[in-house]
């Protein structure tokens, strides 16, 4: 996968996918020694480049920059192209001047990262683009499941909640999909995208029946601010009707795992008391997102030949 | 006398049902005699080469930009790849800067085309005072300027009671009152036809009941005043049907179609295209079919490009930001022959809905090659083969989706007032 841009799960094959999960479990276990670094991507440049505020994604790949010794910069941009008079080609052209080996692109419009990708050098990774799609955080996800469950072929993931404004619930959707789950979406029907049963999945407004056997539960942001009053009449109607409480959860398996790609609105999307133990598996895939970026970086900026993760290795 | 014969082609013209191996001579400007195997007699010779021989193409629905945007377009680029199109006039927007709400901008246009311009411009008005849909235009004053049609195209009369008096107000001025219609508040911020595709990019949703919802009013209102209304830009299934009924009960409509909405659907912006963001959006392979069979049928008037030009800087940001609109004029035979090349509409409609029937609904001379009238002529050719590149072409943007396509059949030769003002092996002959 050297050079290659990662821009969405929809453009990886299956075997993409695996590769880049099993790259990751390898990655793991750097995280867990004393000294969490290696000198995989010595004297390589990552850029950042952030156009929406994303501590969590943006410090995620950049310790994941670190721990593979990459020189991590952080570029953040503020307001539309238009607001700045500056085209997003001109953006990518003085970045491309700076001969970067990996730029990392979030914007909150769909489709950026892609004409980007168009005109850098660099091979770009898609940290989200609007609504579209976040596909390292959907190979997070599908890494955590893959370590809780042991496997993804044959479960049943739902993911409930505001559908149509997900990036993380399309780019799950594809991967999941693509690695044989059942995936079922469920939320207020303001809330699902038109036709979204196109996509392969199978979407549901009753929330119980959404549940009934599943075996990952996955819960996704609202944006409060944004949404209350347009698509739901309340938070308190969502948290009521669409939260995940221990009493909804009875309706999935009993080892269901609970899923969220955070931040938390507590006692909206998920109940307090769901928030923080298990079957909630939030921290897990946090910890799993920067081993993951780590493969992903290894893949797409690393040695075009495989090398050892070993502290010995460039010494 | 300037004579000038046109031979060895297929003419084809609607208005007096002519379909076949005809000649065509011009004499001063005007067309003087149609007839088989005309000799001579001294005249300049143009040889068709066997291409069609129709009356020049009208678009009524084009934006030169001029005033005010002329690092866009302006009446001299955006009439030169009117030329190099095939088309002799064009009616233009009145989306400029200032707004061409006032007779004297009307006036400003007609006289800059005069002299820059090698087609014959007709200024569309505005409706309502600035777009902003409030207070109607001195609609008698601007058709006294030149104005043959009232529209706010680009933006929509959303208070019914204006729309209301908009179109009561307009028969008194003996012109169309041109819409776009789509519910703004439905439509919000969508960008894509709302459907799979929108659902797949996770661009907003442009629903096709954004459109439906304002045809249906503005039906009812037309019904009810009994004025001309025509609407642009047709792009939905649902649209065509509420036209065909309405015509049915005898409303005074009239529609057009873009060459886009006749070729391209929402797939064409899975790309994050740019010049695919047009207004209303494109939409499925469904609507296309159903735009298609009303145009043979007539349920649809004529084809109209809504040449919309913007500068590249303007087209390269997000695709949420990038202002709607692609180049039409200097593609829109090519990519409309494919009508021709499928059946759907004989030669002779094909020029019927471009040029006779266009002439009509705006009430000006041409779309027929009548002896006495004024000789304006295209020479098409159906099979030849080219490659688009916008970044050569006439016009001063280049927001363009076949740009870099291959293209089939297009304009060889234009004429205006007899003069031949494009040819395509020696290009724009007058400016």
């Amino acid at each position: 996968m050297i050079g290659r841009d990662i821009l969405g799960i929809e453009d990886l094959s299956r075997d993409d996918i695996e590769l880049i999960l099993e790259t990751a479990e390898r990655m793991q276990e750097i995280g867990t020694r004393e000294v969490k670094k290696v000198p995989t991507l010595r004297g390589r440049t990552l850029i950042n480049l952030f156009f929406e505020p994303s501590t969590r994604t943006q410090t995620s790949f950049e310790i994941a920059g670190k721990r593979l010794a990459a020189d991590v910069v952080n570029f953040s941009v503020s307001g539309s192209s238009v607001s700045k008079r500056e085209t997003l080609l001109d953006t990518a052209k003085t970045l491309d001047a700076m001969d970067p080996d990996v730029v990392i692109v979030r914007h909150n419009v769909a489709g950026v990262p892609h004409r980007l990708a168009e005109v850098l050098q660099a091979p770009v990774i898609n940290a989200g683009d609007g609504a579209h799609e976040h596909p390292s955080q959907a190979m997070l996800d599908m890494l955590t499941v893959k370590e809780q469950k042991g496997r993804i072929e044959g479960l049943t993931v739902t993911i409930v909640g505001d559908i149509a404004h997900s990036r993380v619930a399309r780019s799950n959707i594809y991967g999941f999909l693509k690695l044989g789950a059942e995936v079922r979406v469920a939320g207020p029907p303001t809330m699902l995208p038109a036709e979204v049963e196109s996509l392969g999945v199978k979407a549901y407004t009753n929330l119980r029946e959404a549940l009934d056997g599943a075996d990952v539960v996955m819960a996704l942001r609202i944006q409060m601010e944004r949404l209350e009053g347009a698509c739901f009449p309340s938070v308190r109607e969502y948290a009521a009707t669409f939260g995940i409480d221990r009493a909804k959860l009875r309706f999935a398996k009993e080892d269901a795992i609970v899923m969220h790609p955070g931040p938390v609105n507590r006692g909206v999307e998920l109940a307090h008391e769901l928030a923080d133990h298990r079957p909630s598996v939030i921290l897990d895939q946090v910890r799993n997102g920067v081993a993951l970026r780590m493969a992903l970086l290894y893949l797409v900026a690393g040695r075009r030949h495989p090398v050892a993760f070993s502290e010995r290795e460039g010494r | 006398m300037a004579r000038l014969l046109i031979r060895n082609g297929r003419l084809l013209d609607p208005s007096q049902d002519l379909d076949g191996a005809l000649d065509c001579l011009v004499e001063d400007g005007r067309i003087a005699r149609i007839d088989v195997d005309i000799s001579a007699d001294g005249a300049e010779i143009l040889d068709a080469e066997g291409a069609w021989i129709a009356p020049g193409l009208i678009d009524i629905h084009t934006h030169l930009r001029e005033p005010g945007q002329e690092y866009k377009e302006d009446l001299a680029s955006g009439g030169m790849a009117a030329v190099a199109g095939g088309f002799t006039q064009l009616a233009c927007m009145a989306n400029t800067d200032p707004v061409n709400d006032d007779p004297s901008v009307t006036k400003y246009i007609l006289d800059r085309a005069e002299k820059d311009s090698p087609v014959k411009i007709r200024p569309i008005a505005a409706a309502t005072r600035g777009l902003a849909g409030q207070v109607m235009t001195e609609m008698m004053a601007l058709r006294e300027a030149g104005a043959v049609a009232f529209s706010d195209d680009g933006a929509t009369i959303m208070d019914t009671a204006v729309m209301r008096r908009v179109l009561e107000y307009s028969t008194l001025a003996d012109a169309p009152v041109i819409v776009h219609a789509e519910d703004c508040h439905l439509r919000a911020g969508g960008v894509v036809n709302e459907g799979p595709v929108s659902t797949r990019l996770g661009l907003p949703g442009n629903p096709a009941a954004a459109e439906e919802i304002m045809i249906a009013r503005d039906l009812r209102l037309a019904a009810m005043t009994g004025a001309h209304l025509h609407i642009a830009h047709v792009s939905s299934a649902g649209s065509v049907d509420l036209i065909r009924r309405a015509r049915e009960d005898g409303t005074r409509v009239t529609a057009e179609v873009t060459p886009h909405h006749l070729s391209l659907t929402d797939e064409a912006t899975m790309t994050f295209d740019t010049s695919t963001r047009v207004a209303p959006p494109l939409r499925s392979a469904a609507d296309i079919s159903a735009l298609r069979a009303a145009l043979a049928e007539g349920v649809i008037d004529v084809m109209a490009t809504d040449h919309a030009p913007h500068a590249t800087y303007e087209k390269e940001v997000e695709f949420t930001e990038a202002p709607p609109g692609m180049l039409g004029l200097e593609t829109a035979v090519a990519v409309t022959l494919d009508l021709v090349r499928d059946g759907t509409l004989s030669p002779l409609e094909f020029v019927r809905c471009w040029s006779t029937n266009p002439a009509e609904l705006i009430a000006v001379e041409g779309g027929s090659l009548r002896v006495g009238s004024a000789a304006d002529i295209v020479l098409i050719d159906p099979t030849r083969e080219w490659t688009y590149d916008a970044a050569q072409g006439f016009s001063k943007s280049r927001n363009s989706p076949w740009s870099g396509s291959k293209m089939t059949g297009r304009a060889v030769a234009t004429i205006v007032d007899g003069r031949l003002v494009y040819h395509s092996e020696r290009g724009v002959l007058i400016r």
